[in-house]
């Protein structure tokens, strides 16, 4: 894998010139890393992971199981893509198994999502059904794991 | 006023503290320090080993063992060690398992040292060997080994240092806090020698995963060298480990069976918790011991290189988890640099003087952490060095 990329995904707070630094680059050769990544549609983006327990003061998040009726409608694609286009929406799958789509949706509050829900999806034609389901607490995100306690509070500073 | 001081033994009440206690307190009262010093991976312990010590509990194995440890451990370790060193031993009566190395090596040295006989052992090293050796009313004679040989033992050395009186000489390669390592020419050299002598071989090779260069060659599998070596490892580094309190001893039957008394009344078996979970280690630990290292190997370039733009020499280390620059361009001496980057710039790195008077001119910084703290210290450093006449 690409060093610029794997640096990225490990997660750690890096800046340009910091990794440019760990990798003998240069900051200007990891921008120039970075640029391509994004024309070949590898990197879409860099957003910082916040803890969760931040963003629930501030924000609601739901999943929404959503089934289909795919004749004479835009199939799944066409409607994934529709869906995919509000704002509300943070990531929307195709899934296998008993519901077709898996949207993840935030909103200001549980009214908001509702409005979002009866009057926006279950109007879209070929929208058959929903379920919803309202986050309530993370454990672990985006490959952080989120405790009370950090696992190493015990850890001396200095050992031999 | 507590004057119970007047109890504690006479060769205990002279031991030095280790060096490193002392900057352990400093730093821990420390806000936002930058800490280079931590002796220990900064990896959790793989969640499947962690699982397998869940499991133990679950299953309410929480009594003692053999003393020599449970029997599933030792076949896996005779396994293991037959595998990527080579000696094999018995599961029966060549096998000893510990709490850690330091256990082992206290057992070993205890059980071979009469008062008055002297070990030999390489340095800058590990803290505890020169105190180990003191407590057991023995003389430690160091050998020093130097940067320009990346820190390996070379044999002549050992040969001027060896005096009549020496019965045993520890090794431990890779080395903590140089990271040096011994080829097999040079350690067949070693091996020819302690036959030379009758001398008995304490070969410490906890940091031997964290091999990054060339393979490493355990001094037990040479020949001739098995039934007069004890192979000491266990599972803190390779496997990040450290809070489980786990290591091993293999050697010949007699040696094992002396050190087995010693652990037998003072220790009595290691934790079954651990032991348990040190088998789904050598099971299964391959995948996440090579992560790791691969990550190791990424740090310590880094370190290294910035070390050496900041104008501290480093030599690239061979394995372990720690880099040892060179600090004698600053003016300052090895606990005066530490120190005083400590109070200015809030990064704490350990002396060189605290692993021997080899280490004099030297400091150890530890990259056994993340990527952002050790550019974050080098950043720091380089303010520090701004600050020194000696580089102005």
């Amino acid at each position: 894998m690409n060093n610029v990329l794997k640096l990225l995904l490990e997660g750690e707070p890096l800046d340009t010139a910091q990794i440019g630094k760990i990798l003998n680059l240069g900051a200007e050769a990891v921008d120039r890393e970075l640029a391509n990544l994004r024309a070949q549609g590898i990197l879409l983006g860099m957003r910082a992971v916040l803890n969760p327990s931040y963003e629930a003061e501030r924000r609601v998040r739901a999943v929404i199981e959503i089934k289909i009726r795919t004749e004479g409608t835009g199939g799944f694609d066409g409607i994934a893509e529709r869906i995919s286009q509000f704002e509300q929406v943070e990531s929307c799958y195709l899934m296998s198994g008993g519901y077709d789509l898996l949207v993840v949706v935030t909103a200001d509050n549980l009214y908001k999502v509702a409005g979002f829900v009866h009057e926006r999806l279950a109007r879209i034609e070929g929208v058959q059904g929903t379920s919803t389901h309202f986050f309530l607490r993370a454990y672990k995100k985006d490959g952080f794991v989120i405790t009370d306690e950090g696992t190493r509070r015990d850890q001396p500073s200095v050992s031999p | 006023m507590d004057d119970s001081a007047r109890f504690v033994a006479q060769h205990v009440a002279t031991l030095p503290k280790s060096g490193i206690r002392d900057f352990f307190a400093i730093v821990s009262k420390m806000k936002d320090a930058v800490s280079l010093g931590i002796g220990e991976p900064d990896f959790v312990t793989p969640f499947h080993i962690r699982e397998a010590a869940m499991a133990a509990l679950e299953k309410g194995r929480t009594s003692y063992t053999d003393n020599r440890g449970t029997l599933a451990l030792r076949e896996e370790i005779s396994r293991y060690v037959a595998r990527n060193y080579g000696p094999e031993y018995n599961p029966e009566d060549e096998i000893l398992v510990t709490v850690g190395v330091s256990e082992a090596l206290d057992a070993l040295l205890r059980a071979t040292l009469n008062p008055g006989d002297k070990v030999l052992y390489h340095e800058p090293c590990y803290v505890s060997y020169a105190p180990s050796v003191t407590l057991c009313h023995a003389t430690a004679v160091p050998i020093r080994t130097v940067s320009s040989d990346q820190f390996a033992l070379d044999p002549a050395a050992l040969r001027a240092a060896w005096q009549p009186g020496c019965k045993v000489l520890v090794l431990n390669f890779p080395t903590n806090p140089t990271g040096g390592t011994a080829n097999r020419q040079k350690l067949e050299e070693i091996a020819k020698f302690a036959i030379e002598k009758d001398l008995l071989v304490a070969s410490d090779e906890i940091y031997s995963e964290l091999t990054f260069e060339g393979d490493h060659v355990s001094i037990a599998s040479l020949p001739g060298m098995r039934e007069r070596t004890v192979f000491l490892h266990g599972f803190s580094k390779a496997f990040a480990m450290t809070g489980f309190r786990i290591g091993y001893a293999c050697g010949p039957a007699g040696v094992i069976d002396g050190m087995l008394k010693i652990h037998q009344y003072g220790i009595m078996c290691a934790s079954i918790i651990s032991q348990e979970a040190a088998v789904e280690a050598l099971k299964n630990g391959r995948e996440s011991m090579l992560h790791m290292r691969d990550k190791y190997r990424e740090r310590r370039d880094f370190i290294v290189r910035r070390f050496n733009e900041l104008g501290l020499p480093c030599h690239l280390p061979r394995g372990a988890f720690y880099a040892f620059p060179n600090i004698t361009s600053t003016g300052l001496d090895s606990m005066a640099f530490a120190s005083q980057l400590l109070a200015a710039q809030k990064v704490a790195m350990v002396p060189g003087t605290a692993f021997g008077a080899a280490g004099a001119g030297f400091c150890r910084a530890s990259f056994s952490t993340s990527y952002e703290r050790i550019h974050e210290a080098g950043e720091r450093i380089a303010r520090f060095l701004d600050t020194l006449p000696a580089r102005k």
